[in-house]
């Protein structure tokens, strides 16, 4: 029979604390009736894995739990806070305990999604359709509106009619991969959430 | 944040301003919460609404929304005249004792070299007074002589007495001074204040100043660079930090390098133009004397063999914008036809405002609109938005699915700095792809294009670097390392920004991140948390330096050189950032070199990143005033009781005025209320209104309305009501509280209005809505204006008129 490690019990407690408490358990009896309960956990077998909250900028530390079903698909058992953590210590927000509904939604786009000029309806297209335009645009864009020297015969190198705008939901390192694309296509118009 | 989350349990006073970390930041106001109960802190909150984290504050003092200059000015005032500021720390850890040159003054509301015609300021005269032979600041230690800072200062503030400062924000002068005598407690050794804020002091056309008035406040104190001080933003995204420091913001290169400039052709120029200058001989100026081999590695990084000593290592291929690019300007553009095409990822333009009306005309402008997202936005949609003719909007529209945080690893970086890394939890749902594989592979796109039929200087397109194993789908722990930087020689992974050259033979992405990648692996993977207290956290200050990586060099606290004595003796030994122990420096990461003997005459002043050395009471690196001074939001109901000619700012910056459009401020008479906005708890900007749980516990769109000001127009909670600006409206329900309510500001009785942002035309909400959302943007309201320095939106302090439908 296992028992129940810190970290796990902790991770019981914090779900099951108040159920004990109006038991009026005592703490011996906890334990005993924690053991119990983690038989019974979705999460008992699971692959454990560590994330950081999509909120707020706290950076509250989460463990998530997922397990391959027998069609070979990853599901999403549970996201909780991360116990270690010395920033939230096993705490969440309503936001971060129901982070769960963010990650996997009915609401997701599910496929490229393609508007025409004038047109009242979307489009379901192919990635490629979209990459092929979207980098079409963007030269022809780039080129009519590319100032290599201003007025006062400076060497400026400037695209002045695209803008790029977003980041915050990036992964740094995929934030900085923008700035490094942005910039070389010349873009002045670079902004992120900071001002907004 | 120069602290971090867990550094506010070490204060002794917690001073919460233009925030509401209660309900913003739930788990982070833990470690206020830590300070009160474990230390009996206490925690003063000014807020135009008494919120959460005022029914838990020791004091709530009902702050008339935009005025916290004001407050700010008072309380240095209170410390000024009764000699409560830290003297020690004052006289040598900030420029106090600097002389500043004759031609500096103020009168009236304005700083010398103003230029009516350009509303800007020349600001030759905020300079120091140099010695001719030296070029390095004069300095009284005195502090008497009359052009000293501390004097200027002294004047500057003497202005903001309590009733003025009363009369301005509205608070009654007894709180006030109540406020002030706890405040000027903090400038003795042994105790710490900390001052945390968020957007509710940003978002002002005094944004900058606001936020500068803080930190000219704890450098009074004494209170910079130590455990339990620091000047704390709390930031509202998961990575707004790290996407800020990896400068995805039109003013900067990675590691806050400036963006060039036109008519800089080569390095020494960037150099000499951008970095800070050295202005006292014990200042070491490490910022600025680095700052060429942080942008010469930069660009080693990016343009491989195609940047070399020859061609100023390809300094031509970053491009120097004309003027201000940042977010209002890019609507500015599109409205006036200058904008073709605009790419949005994770953030909609239309919800995000100012001006929401106007921005979705900017959109229809546009030719082309990209939008990355895992959900659809009001961005995305904003062409059938409801009344609006699908068949009459021009713009070509892409909605790419992209990959939610969990689907992919990287990191995120908190208020605190520190840089935590992620696994990829679950695969891609549906088609989504990774916003930086979306971005490889068009980039990978159009260079194709050019390859195949050329077109304008292709030429920081066909040699950026892409040495990924897939150059369309970069992995991020291969743009981790690239980030941190290497030596181009040995190929070992760079260990500090320290070793980083200019003779093109090391690269980093982002300098300030260097040290988080080693050879040896990556530091923000690192887990050594409260699992261990004692062995993870020796000092007991919360540092954790075996947790995740924090920038720079894994510092937990910035500028901590100031936490400790001219001999190197923690100010209060129960609290040490670093001490000296008569060898090195222990206890956080030293933000100074690590073994410099504090006694050695030629040691460093604490301060090292800037060219005085010293923390900056006096700045000319603001371009409305090198002290802070309290003007009126460009929309108020009161004239600016300290100067009614220069009422607003003067150098704000009016974008409809200088396009020649038609004005969009209001007045009182037609729109009496202030208006303020903000989150709630279950709210993140505007995502969570596809979630589920989160719609069910906040519904519907409400606006707070004081009890006495719906009593006087027959409004109940429930009702419906109408508030408008002079650029729109929105239609939602009365929540009537006393949680707003009158208050008395230069004489007269004004009243505030509380509005959530959040809800529009998208999400489960709108769906299920007769009108679907057609006026729940909140940023219709907003005005299309922002802080002079930054442009940072004026969503905070704005006029409305209030109805009931």
């Amino acid at each position: 029979m296992p028992t129940a490690t810190r970290r796990e019990f902790l991770k019981i407690g914090v779900a099951g604390a108040s159920a004990l408490a109006a038991a009026g358990l005592g703490f011996d009896d906890a334990v005993a009736e924690s053991t119990k309960i983690q038989q019974q956990l979705r999460i008992a077998g699971a692959k454990e894995l560590h994330s950081v909250c999509p909120y707020c900028a706290v950076g509250c530390s989460l463990v998530a739990y997922t397990r391959q079903n027998s069609d070979g698909k990853v599901e999403l058992l549970q996201i909780e806070g991360d116990p270690d953590s010395p920033v939230n210590e096993g705490r969440l927000c309503p936001k971060g305990a129901t982070a769960m509904q963010l990650a996997v939604s009915p609401r997701r786009v599910e496929s490229p999604q393609y508007r025409a000029p004038g047109a009242t309806g979307w489009k379901s297209v192919s990635w490629d359709f979209v990459l092929d335009k979207i980098a079409q645009n963007i030269k022809a864009s780039r080129d009519a509106t590319f100032v290599a020297t201003d007025g006062n015969g400076n060497t400026v190198n400037r695209t002045e009619g695209i803008a790029f705008a977003g980041g915050a939901a990036f992964s740094s390192e995929e934030g900085y991969f923008a700035t490094k694309l942005m910039r070389s296509l010349g873009l002045v118009h670079l902004e992120q959430q900071a001002r907004v | 944040m120069t602290n971090h989350w867990r550094d506010i349990k070490n204060a002794d006073l917690i001073l919460i301003n233009g925030a509401n970390p209660a309900e913003a930041h739930p788990v982070g106001f833990q470690w206020f919460m830590r300070a009160k109960l474990d230390r009996g802190a206490k925690i003063v909150h000014a807020d135009p609404r008494f919120t959460r984290t005022s029914a838990v504050a020791d004091t709530y003092l009902r702050i008339r929304t935009g005025t916290d200059v004001a407050y700010f000015g008072g309380l240095i005032n209170h410390v000024l005249q009764n000699n409560l500021f830290h003297d020690v720390y004052v006289r040598n850890y900030t420029n106090a004792s600097f002389l500043v040159k004759d031609g500096y003054a103020f009168n009236d509301g304005l700083f010398s070299g103003y230029n009516a015609s350009t509303r800007s300021y020349n600001i030759a005269s905020w300079s120091y007074d140099t010695d001719a032979a030296t070029g390095f600041a004069k300095r009284d230690l005195t502090l008497q002589n009359p052009r000293s800072v501390f004097q200027l200062m002294k004047q500057h503030y003497s202005r903001y007495s309590p009733d003025v400062v009363s009369s301005i924000t509205g608070i009654p002068v007894d709180d006030f001074n109540k406020v002030a005598d706890l405040v000027g407690q903090m400038g003795k050794p042994d105790k710490v204040m900390t001052i945390v804020y968020a957007v509710g002091l940003t978002h002002h056309t005094t944004g900058g100043q606001l936020i500068r008035s803080g930190a000219v406040l704890q450098l009074l104190l004494g209170n910079m660079g130590r455990p339990g001080g620091g000047m704390n933003a709390e930031r509202g995204h998961a990575n707004i930090q790290g996407n800020t420091d990896h400068a995805i913001s039109w003013e900067i290169l990675p590691g806050y390098l400036k963006i060039p400039a036109p008519g800089q052709k080569t390095i020494a120029d960037y150099v000499a133009q951008s970095a800070p200058k050295k202005s006292d001989p014990n200042s070491w100026n490490f910022f600025g004397l680095n700052y060429g081999k942080f942008m010469v590695s930069t660009l080693k990084g990016w343009y491989g063999a195609a940047a070399t000593k020859s061609n100023e290592f390809a300094f031509n291929f970053i491009p120097k914008p004309a003027s201000n690019a940042s977010w209002m300007t890019i609507y500015d553009q599109a409205l006036k036809g200058k904008m073709e095409g605009l790419m949005l990822s994770g953030m909609t333009a239309a919800s995000i405002g100012p001006d929401s009306n106007q921005v979705r005309q900017a959109l229809a402008n546009l030719k082309w609109l990209v939008v990355m997202d895992a959900l659809p936005t009001t961005s995305s949609e904003f062409w059938h938005a409801p009344g609006v003719d699908a068949g009459q909007v021009k713009t070509e529209v892409f909605m790419l699915p992209a990959t939610h945080w969990i689907e992919k690893d990287g990191s995120f970086v908190n208020s605190g700095r520190w840089s935590q890394w992620k696994d990829q939890v679950i695969p891609p749902q549906g088609q989504a792809r990774h916003d930086h594989w979306i971005l490889a592979d068009i980039f990978q796109r159009v260079k194709a294009l050019y390859k195949s039929g050329g077109g304008k200087f292709p030429d920081p397109i066909m040699s950026l670097t892409f040495d990924y194993k897939d150059p369309n789908k970069p992995e991020l722990d291969e743009i981790a390392k690239e980030i941190n930087g290497k030596d181009l020689g040995t190929g070992k992974q760079m260990t500090s920004f320290a070793n980083l050259k200019d003779d093109g033979t090391t690269t980093t992405g982002d300098w300030i991140y260097t040290g988080s990648y080693l050879d040896s692996g990556n530091l923000m993977k690192r887990r050594a948390g409260i699992q261990d207290p004692k062995a993870n956290d020796p000092t007991g200050m919360g540092f954790y330096a075996g947790w995740a990586w924090s920038w720079p060099l894994n510092r937990r606290v910035m500028y901590n050189r100031a936490s400790a004595d001219l001999d190197g003796k923690a100010w209060d030994p129960s609290r040490p950032g670093i001490t000296w122990n008569g060898k090195s420096w222990v206890g956080d990461v030293p933000d100074y070199p690590a073994t410099m003997d504090p006694h050695d005459p030629a040691a460093w002043l604490p301060f090292i990143m800037n060219g005085e050395g010293v923390g900056r009471l006096f700045s000319n690196g603001m371009v409305d005033g090198p002290f802070p001074e309290h003007y009126e939001p460009i929309e108020s109901p009161v004239a600016n009781p300290l100067h009614a000619a220069n009422s607003a700012s003067p150098v704000a910056f009016l974008y409809d005025k200088a396009a020649g459009r038609p004005d969009r401020f209001g007045t009182a008479t037609e729109f009496p209320y202030i208006a303020t906005s903000y989150r709630l708890t279950e709210h993140e900007h505007y995502v969570t209104q596809h979630v589920p749980h989160l719609v069910q516990l906040q519904p519907k769109p409400f606006v707070e309305i004081p009890a006495e000001l719906a009593g006087t127009k027959g409004i109940k909670s429930g009702d419906r009501v109408r508030v408008s600006s002079k650029r729109g409206k929105v239609e939602v329900l009365a929540l009537v509280t006393k949680r707003l309510g009158p208050m008395t500001v230069a004489g007269q009785t004004v009243y505030q209005i509380g509005i959530p942002i959040h809800w529009g035309y998208v999400g489960i909400s709108a769906d299920s809505d007769p009108s679907h959302g057609r006026y729940w943007l909140a940023n219709a309201l907003t005005p299309f204006v922002g802080d002079a320095n930054a442009r940072t939106p004026e969503f905070k302090a704005f006029l409305v008129n209030l109805e009931k439908i």
